[in-house]
């Protein structure tokens, strides 16, 4: 069971997830601490969650639109969130997919703060409610990706057999 | 069958025929444009190649353009060890497009890369910045991805599980009123489909307006396509395109000059008419926020900017220059001014511009993003407002939470930097 710790509206750009003047900050280890930053309340909430916690972030249309910035992503992932959202921009979506944070898109989600959620594949059962609202498959083109443990163990998969076949052509 | 021209040029890319939207292909790269967060792609790529036998080596160097523009000369002791450690990496793997803190070649890497030639029509481009759908203006498909991604081209040349986008083709027609130009086009078009109308799709743009356009009014419309969600907005290339890439870029090749096929498919056509569009103000906090200047003239402002890779070309200082030439801005207001490179500062100095930005009373500061996403100069105090020429309105864009951001053309800018406030250009100025 997984609960909501804050929800947010339409339109949330990766300025509002993860504000621009912490930019210079890059590597993922490090970014989770300015989640949020603008929003000491929203921050701080992800910054108390204990380990092995199930929290959910709720999320309008269009979440994580604007700039490409990968930190909006790993500074979510830090903190082990999922992310059930209406729709998510495109950047956001493959930033997410690649780092491996855990993406739920639900076009139908009704859920409030402190909501209790029960997330299948195919649809997010919210148990407070009772209501139950259809989970839409990610792009067909996103799930070999997730499935390998994210886009940098795929992407070394793929280098080797690229470079074992090129030997192989050689020899 | 037709194709759009995306699909096309996605269709040479992969070597697939008849491609269709949602097809899943491997486009090789032409060109792959990183800035500051360089340094987090480098991260990632070493990360790809921990653990295995092979060198960690960059599939192409010559293929790989670095320009640093976010936060130029370095703010924080932070960016400066990033910028030192990508410099350290450019001349390990020897990376020729690389464009450093410089008065000659440096600016902002979206103007950097047209003005360099690096862009030629049928390419496919991609860069770790959202606003790379710029260079469809050139008639390439140029699509911002994220740092890991990039790790992943830099490794093995070609962008995986890219889904061919479905297109809209956008059909603009009729010349533009004095004063209203490609920025109020696009902030309309942006506010008619909303933040995500084009989301996951690319728009294609047509029509006479489009045809009599330059070169630099195509990339405002391209740049701010993603505004509209949009995995790229393209131009297809023209007689101006081959106009500017021989006379402005200096591109001698032959060029291929891929275009989309008649009776291509597309997912929505939108017309729109621009004869009697007035200047065009996207209002706090989103980009789709748009109203006419009417709404809106007479809001106080603190600050005026003019700039960035959207609107910090050389028309569009000269636009902004003529409206303030011999004028003062008003008491109380800062203005700022970034060219968007070396050499459009350079133009502009010849052409006598940065002397009326700075008899007003503007500071003309040197190339870059500057103000644009708040990490550099030009921050906000709390409750200030500020008119600016660049992409984003978002809360908090300009260093602030607290502050408001109103985005418009370069001439409105100027206008209302004279007045104080929001003020409609084709009232004059006093």
């Amino acid at each position: 069971m997984a609960k909501v710790i804050f929800t947010v509206g339409d339109d949330i750009s990766t300025d509002i997830i993860y504000p621009g003047r912490y930019m210079a900050t890059v590597l993922p280890e490090e970014t989770p601490q300015f989640a949020f930053a603008d929003n000491p309340d929203f921050n701080a909430r992800l910054l108390s969650l204990k380990k092995n916690h199930q929290s959910v972030i709720v999320a309008g249309e269009n979440f994580g639109c604007g700039s490409s910035r990968e930190q909006a992503v790993s500074t979510l992932k830090g903190h082990e969130v999922i992310i059930v959202a209406k729709s998510i921009a495109r950047i956001f979506l493959q930033n997410s997919v690649n780092l491996g944070l855990k993406i739920i898109l639900a076009p139908d989600n009704e859920a409030s703060e402190d909501d209790e959620l029960e997330i299948s594949q195919d649809r997010v059962l919210n148990t407070t409610t009772g209501k139950s609202f259809q989970v839409e498959p990610l792009p067909k083109s996103r799930r070999e990706i997730i499935e390998a443990g994210g886009l940098i163990s795929y992407t070394r998969a793929r280098l080797l057999k690229d470079r074992s076949l090129q030997l192989s052509e050689i020899e | 069958m037709n194709m759009t021209i995306v699909e096309k040029i996605l269709s040479r890319a992969s070597g697939r025929s008849n491609l269709k939207p949602g097809d899943v292909v491997e486009p090789a790269i032409d060109l792959a444009m990183s800035h500051e967060n360089g340094a987090l792609v480098i991260n990632q790529f070493l990360q790809i190649f921990e653990g295995t036998p092979l060198d960690p080596k960059v599939w192409d160097a010559s293929k790989i353009a670095i320009i640093f523009d976010h936060r130029v000369p370095a703010e924080s002791s932070k960016t400066a060890s990033n910028q030192k450690k990508i410099r350290e990496f450019v001349n390990r793997q020897f990376i020729d497009k690389f464009h450093d803190i410089r008065g000659d070649v440096g600016g902002i890497c979206h103007q950097i890369l047209p003005e360099s030639g690096y862009v030629r029509p049928g390419c496919v481009v991609v860069g770790t910045d959202s606003h790379t759908t710029s260079h469809g203006a050139l008639g390439a498909f140029s699509f911002g991805i994220g740092a890991t991604e990039m790790a992943s081209v830099w490794a093995l040349g070609k962008a995986l599980n890219v889904e061919v986008p479905p297109t809209i083709k956008v059909n603009v027609t009729g010349a533009f009123p004095t004063f209203v130009g490609p920025k109020d086009f696009i902030l309309h078009l942006i506010g008619k489909i909303s933040a995500q109308g084009a989301n996951f799709r690319v728009i294609e743009y047509h029509g006479e307006t489009i045809r009599d356009m330059t070169t630099s009014g195509r990339l405002v419309i391209c740049n701010m396509s993603v505004e509209a969600g949009a995995t790229s907005g393209i131009v297809p290339p023209d007689e101006e395109t081959i106009r500017y890439l021989r006379e402005e870029a200096g591109v001698q090749d032959s060029l291929d000059m891929v275009v989309p096929d008649a009776g291509a498919n597309y997912d929505e056509v939108i017309n729109i008419d621009v004869s009697k569009l007035e200047p065009q103000i996207a209002c706090p906090h989103t980009v789709d926020n748009i109203k006419g200047i009417k709404d809106v003239s007479g809001t106080k402002i603190d600050q005026v900017v003019i700039g960035s890779c959207t609107n910090g070309r050389l028309d569009d200082l000269e636009m902004a220059a003529r409206v303030i030439r011999g004028k003062k801005i008003a008491r109380n207001i800062r203005m700022l001014v970034f060219p968007a490179s070396g050499r459009i500062y350079s133009q502009a100095l010849g052409k006598g511009l940065i002397g009326d930005f700075m008899t007003a009373g503007a500071v003309v500061m040197n190339p870059g993003c500057g103000p644009c996403l708040g990490i550099h100069e030009g921050a906000l105090g709390d409750g200030e407002v500020a008119l600016s020429t660049t992409n984003r309105n978002f809360k908090g864009r300009m260093g602030n939470p607290t502050a408001e951001v109103y985005l418009c053309s370069p001439v409105v800018a100027a206008a209302s930097a004279v007045a104080g406030v929001i003020t409609d250009p084709r009232k004059g100025v006093n």
